[in-house]
């Protein structure tokens, strides 16, 4: 076993995600198997290689700092689950 | 013949010369989409009034003789391109009553062209999976043969072309999801350069793999729609400032002279035998058209699905971190206080497959495993891209099946993720690389599923690999042949 179930909600908990027991031990499980495939990656000796984290040689991105008309307020709250004035409203963060 | 029948380029012919108007064209799509939506169940939202209108639009600009190869023209998007104004789900719970305030720069280009958009296709939740099971919408079928899946994640963009439900459609493609999906569903499906089209506007699954691309019935239609879209966008810094070139200009039906790669890797034991005969009949067809084979090696191709699952999970995991039910989608109402809003809307919103993936990228990220895990796929994967960069030293092609074996029954893999993520290992590699691919109709197996082959190109060789299709489908007969829907 490569992966615990203490582990496995520990991880949820860091994903914000409020699993089902059923789930735990499903992930448990799954998970589990998967980390013993991906092992496999041990078989070659990378010491040395450089790591790639984008596939197409590439410098920073820069462009003009111009002013530009964006999506506005109104649009930006359009899809908000609950709103108050001009703001997203949530429930209270302080128990 | 029907209208809903033709390509771009034949309804285009009929636009141009005004022998048919974009309102009948978009009607008879519009009744096919109700006639067999029932069975095939492609899309996730139709649009019928918003595609009369663009059709109307468009026949304006056709009499004023304003007319571009997709004016007018009938398409569907996978619902993962912002569509504005209209629901944008990317197939998932959290997102079932997003409205997105603006367009995909993708959808904008085809807009601008003219397009009549009938509608928002089915994919697997974020794009990830290989079957279009894993949709909060429902399952779509594969049109040849109804107990089998269409491929994923890009399912219903390839079943409604097979269906001849939308005239072509755009799908993305982070590790075969265009290409596996449209071998499985008999049409044309290309997946560009990283970098060749913006992706401003598409919902992020892996943002280093992640690319946009056409699904067609032939691979003249698949030069238009690229050439539509390609191109640099200031709004997506990762999209690269390279001229397009006229693609249709690449489809000189000439095929003498290429040098194609056979990987061993990829013609493995335990091939499909009906795979491996679609693959000796298209390198038997490439040889009369003059083209050269040449034995070679990807020596780390095995290992290209553990670091794709490692990678793309890692990236997904920071992507989906803004699903929190505080500006946009699902939120449980009956949260004690703002964490427990945030876990338990994520755990409701998110379906097995996406929440299984966000916890094995965590974990791969997580302190103490990211050198062992993330770091590791990082570095095998400069592995694979070189395996790839040194073979196009000396080749101008690669040619490998899109998938080990035609499309598999619904439910068969679906208990298995493993196995699910296995059917993806001839494409995955092409992602890792960042170079391109196509799949071509090659073939069907003994009992009547399509068999894809792919072409895989240099970084920007999407000429080549188009000019190559163009002349294989020119010399076969297997993209003229339509799924009957039973």
């Amino acid at each position: 076993m490569k992966l615990t179930r203490e582990q496995v909600e520990h991880v949820a908990r860091l994903a914000r995600l409020e699993l089902t027991e059923e789930e735990k031990d499903l992930f448990t499980g799954q998970l589990d198997g998967i980390l013993a495939y991906v092992d496999k990656l041990n078989e070659l000796d990378t010491a040395g290689i450089q790591p790639t984290s984008h596939a197409v040689p590439m410098e920073n991105a820069f462009r003009e700092d111009v002013v530009a008309p964006s999506i506005g307020l109104e649009n930006a709250l359009a899809n908000a689950p609950d709103r108050s004035e001009s703001f997203f409203r949530v429930p209270k963060v302080i128990e | 013949m029907e209208l809903f029948e033709l390509t771009i380029h034949e309804l285009h012919e009929l636009l141009k010369n005004r022998e048919v108007s974009s309102v009948e064209a978009t009607k008879s799509l519009l009744s096919r989409i109700e006639a067999v939506e029932g069975k095939v169940k492609s899309f996730i939202t139709v649009t019928p009034e918003e595609a009369l209108k663009n059709a109307d639009e468009a026949d304006r600009r056709i009499a004023a003789g304003e007319i571009d190869l997709l004016t007018g023209i009938p398409l569907a998007l996978k619902d993962i391109f912002l569509t504005k104004g209209i629901t944008t789900t990317c197939a998932s719970r959290i997102l079932s009553n997003f409205i997105p305030p603006y367009d995909a720069t993708a959808t904008e280009r085809l807009k601008e062209r003219g397009m009549v958009l009938l509608g928002k296709l089915n994919q697997d939740e974020f794009a990830m999976g290989s079957s279009t099971e894993t949709s909060w919408f429902g399952k779509t079928r594969n049109p040849w043969n109804l107990d089998c899946i269409p491929g994923g994640s890009s399912g219903g963009s390839a079943a409604a072309v097979a269906a001849r439900q939308a005239t072509a459609t755009l799908g993305t493609d982070t590790g075969g999801s265009i290409r596996q999906p449209a071998a499985h569903c008999g049409c044309v499906g290309l997946k560009p350069t990283y970098g060749r089209v913006s992706r401003y506007g598409v919902i992020a699954f892996a943002s280093s793999l992640d690319q946009v691309g056409p699904l067609t019935r032939d691979v003249t239609d698949c030069a238009i729609m690229l050439g539509a879209v390609a191109g640099y966008d200031p709004k997506d810094s990762t999209s690269v400032d390279t001229p397009v070139p006229d693609y249709l200009k690449a489809l000189t039906g000439d095929a003498r002279g290429l040098r194609i790669g056979l990987p061993r890797e990829y013609f493995i034991e335990g091939l499909d035998p009906d795979v491996k005969k679609a693959m000796d009949g298209a390198i038997a067809t490439f040889r009369s058209l003059g083209a050269e084979f040449v034995e070679m090696s990807l020596p780390h191709t095995d290992y290209a699905t553990a670091v794709y699952y490692l990678i793309a999970t890692a990236e997904a995991s920071s992507n989906l971190a803004r699903y929190d039910g505080v500006r946009f989608g699902y939120r449980n109402q009956d949260a004690r206080g703002l964490l427990d809003m945030y876990m338990v809307s994520r755990d409701e919103g998110f379906g097995a497959e996406v929440k299984r993936r966000i916890m094995l990228g965590t974990y791969a990220l997580s302190s103490g495993y990211y050198d062992a895990y993330y770091l590791k796929a990082q570095k095998v994967r400069t592995l694979i891209m070189q395996d790839f960069i040194k073979a196009f030293e000396s080749l101008d092609l690669i040619l490998t099946p899109v998938a080990p074996t035609p499309a598999f029954r619904l439910g068969e893999k679906s208990d298995d993720p493993l196995q699910m993520y296995l059917s993806d290992i001839f494409t995955i590699p092409v992602n890792l690389a960042g170079t391109c691919g196509i799949s071509v109709p090659a073939g069907f197996s003994a009992d009547g599923r399509p068999i894809g082959l792919q072409l895989i190109g240099r970084h920007f060789g999407e000429e080549t690999v188009l000019r190559a299709a163009h002349a294989f489908e020119q010399a076969t007969e297997w993209h003229k042949k339509k799924a009957q829907i039973a």
